[in-house]
């Protein structure tokens, strides 16, 4: 009935019913706008120029020529694997640290914290209120030669160990792999523990009943239930905290040596000391192209798409 | 039935689990405290192997949490779970040859219907996984849909999944929790039925418990009435309508007219007589379920007849009466009565075809005393009433 009613309304006042129709179909791609903006500013133009750059030739004086030479891409690879793989490496390191760390924190926070869990929350984003740069610099003092953490792990043998791993020098744990990974697992322990706990807290708490009920034991019913239900969040945790790690140069540039550099290390000093920035834009997009192929094989091996 | 016979049965769910099947449930001083509440108190229950049992009460009145203490999933304050002679009171939840069908069924989103059901097979390292799992799904009537996730399927099939996934295990005792309280009218009348079927064609022992007085006496052999965490009465669903022994049993199950009556000259060996403002009525001895001389006189309003004043009545009991609400509900008519001392009769008339009667007629309403009960006068005429009403619709 309120169908057919609507039909003669429709057909008449065609000139102003059009227009009102037009306009909603506009609405969505009106709302898109500022995004879209943003993303061709922001990225899509600056992704463009650093395409083009990295096919350049020249230098700063007397100016680049766009010569389609791949060569760029050959040798800034070939000077700087060590330091794109160590990158690759010590960012999978601290992933999977800010995994083991942060799985059982963002559980307890979801399952077991009562009537603390906003207080625990507040306190896994707290660091955010001082700056990156400062936290880092802060492990510096924290990690310091003479300070009681390296004491402990001298006093406690710890430290024999990591000097057999060649994870510090000298018995030094500044300026070292283990002070690199340190800060690189502290730094994103948030991010890891957010999204765990975003999609932990999601968990309907009778589905563990059930599972129990069905003769799981506690940690079968782990396994079987909740690890495969808070997969989104592990998905989610691992590339926030892996892709940032990857590109990251603070922590070797405070924490390391020369023999940690990473990767982001060497594009900003090609980019602002070197000024080559030919191989600055060809590393760049390297390591992009290697991060967007390593996170959709990742991403199609955890099949999360099926989860929800 | 037993479980020994399941094998024959054409379900085809077989080798049941070797402890305790065929053992009788039986929960002795069980009390459930939540701080200052007691939820469930001092509880005592057998529940014979291969009966479908229903524990039917209002919501809050403890028979969830009697249901999660049988299943592990609460600790008892005090008393013991009996399964046949071993107490399984302290058993791990994961360790009981009890299952459950939970309230909003619980299945597991992430593994499609046959892991489902498979799940609590995998855990125990059954042998012959599928081919069970197969004979479970088809007992239930979804024999194609093992590949599907349980977001893909309606109501009304997730929950006969959450039997499935329960049955498969061939439990000594299945708990059904509210198992149909988020079905529709229509679905849930036919859930009823089915689950008598499967009920009678596994002759496992099931405990349903529901606040649904319809579809406890539908199913059940044996009703428990549960109110304020004890039971009030206990029996067959036809002895518990018939023969209330409280007056919370009287109201919560069906409608009752109860009317404050006082025993006049003693118990007589058939029936008793008795006084009802000032008007004299009867009732059968062996219905008095009071030791004093003053009961609550009890009549099921399907039992009256209403009848114009001036009818003959020998032999019958009966009170005069105006109509005061007359509502046609087609196979019925419920008619509203009230008496010269201001109370209510509800009356339900079948529609035998004869003219109906209209608000303000002057009537007699009558009936067979043999169909009467009487109740202790101690208690409150209204307890169970208004839950009772609603214990039909669902929530």
């Amino acid at each position: 009935m309120s169908a057919l009613a609507h039909v003669p309304s429709r057909s008449s006042g065609s000139a102003t019913s059009s227009g009102r129709v037009g306009r909603r179909r506009a609405t969505p791609y009106l709302l898109l706008l500022p995004g879209m903006a943003w993303l061709v500013v922001f990225f899509a133009v600056p992704m463009a120029f650093l395409a083009s750059q990295s096919l350049q030739q020249g230098n700063i004086e007397t100016g680049y020529v766009l010569t389609w030479d791949w060569q760029n891409y050959v040798s800034a690879f070939g000077n700087y694997w060590p330091q794109f793989s160590r990158s690759l490496y010590y960012a999978g390191v601290a992933t999977v640290l800010t995994f083991l760390i942060g799985y059982p924190l963002a559980y307890a926070i979801a399952f077991k914290s009562g009537r603390w869990k906003n207080v625990l929350l507040v306190m896994v984003i707290a660091p955010f209120f001082t700056s990156f740069l400062i936290r880092t610099l802060a492990w510096q003092t924290i990690l310091t030669t003479n300070g009681w953490v390296v004491r402990f792990l001298r006093d406690v043998g710890l430290m024999h160990l990591f000097q057999l791993a060649h994870l510090v020098n000298n018995n030094v744990v500044l300026g070292s792999q283990l002070a690199v990974i340190t800060g690189l697992t502290y730094n994103f322990i948030p991010f890891m523990v957010l999204p765990l706990y975003a999609s932990l807290e999601r968990i309907d708490i009778r589905l563990l009943e059930a599972a129990g009920d069905l003769y799981a034991k506690p940690w079968t019913g782990f396994r079987k239930v909740t690890l495969p239900l808070s997969m989104p969040g592990v998905v989610a945790g691992t590339l926030l905290t892996f892709i940032p790690a990857a590109g990251d140069y603070i922590n070797s540039t405070l924490l390391g040596n020369p023999d940690t550099t990473m990767i982001g290390q060497v594009i900003d000093a090609q980019f602002l000391r070197v000024l080559d920035y030919p191989t600055a834009a060809a590393l760049s997009f390297t390591l992009m192209v290697t991060i967007v192929v390593m996170v959709m094989v990742y991403v199609r091996r955890a099949g999360t798409e099926e989860l929800v | 039935m037993t479980v020994a016979d399941l094998s024959v049965s054409a379900s085809g769910l077989s080798a049941p689990p070797a402890q305790a099947a065929g053992a009788d449930l039986r929960l002795v001083a069980l009390t459930k405290r939540f701080g200052e509440f007691t939820a469930v108190d001092d509880l005592h229950l057998t529940i014979p192997a291969g009966s479908f049992f229903a524990l039917l009460g209002p919501s809050g009145c403890g028979k969830t949490t009697t249901l999660r203490m049988v299943a592990g999933l609460e600790e008892p304050t005090l008393g013991q779970i009996l399964l046949g002679e071993a107490d399984i009171s302290a058993t791990k939840p994961y360790r009981r040859p009890v299952n459950t069908v939970f309230q909003n069924y619980a299945l597991f989103p992430h593994l499609d219907i046959a892991e489902n059901v498979a799940f609590g097979l995998r855990r125990r390292g059954v042998k012959d996984v599928s081919a069970k799992v197969n004979d479970a799904l088809e007992l239930v009537q979804l024999g194609g849909y093992a590949k599907r996730k349980p977001a893909q399927l309606s109501g009304g099939q997730q929950q006969r999944v959450a039997l499935a996934r329960a049955l498969v295990n061939q439990p000594s005792v299945l708990l059904l929790d509210e198992p149909l309280g988020a079905l529709d009218l229509k679905l849930r009348r036919q859930m009823q039925i089915e689950l008598k079927r499967i009920q009678t064609e596994v002759g496992l022992t099931f405990v349903h418990v529901t606040h649904d007085q319809e579809e406890a006496m539908t199913m059940a052999d044996t009703i428990a009435v549960m109110n304020a965490g004890h039971i009030e009465q206990m029996g067959d669903p036809t002895t518990l309508y018939e023969r209330p022994a409280t007056t919370f049993a009287a109201n919560f199950l069906g409608q009752s007219n109860l009317l404050a009556a006082r025993i006049s000259g003693g118990r007589g060996a058939q029936l008793t007589s008795v006084v009802v403002q000032g008007r004299r009525l009867a009732l059968p001895t062996e219905r008095i379920s009071s030791a004093g001389e003053d009961l609550w006189l009890g009549v099921r309003p399907e039992k009256l007849l209403v009848l114009p004043a001036g009818e003959d009545l020998a032999g019958r009991n009966s009170l005069e009466g105006t109509v005061t609400d007359a509502s046609f509900m087609g196979v019925s008519t419920h008619y509203l009565v009230r008496m010269p001392w201001g109370q209510e009769l509800t009356v339900v008339q079948q529609n035998d075809g004869s003219a109906p009667l209209r608000t303000g007629d002057h009537v007699v309403v009558a009936w067979d005393p043999v169909h009467s009960f009487g109740l202790d006068a101690t208690q409150d005429a209204h307890a169970g009433e208004d839950i009772g009403d609603t214990g039909g619709a669902g929530s």
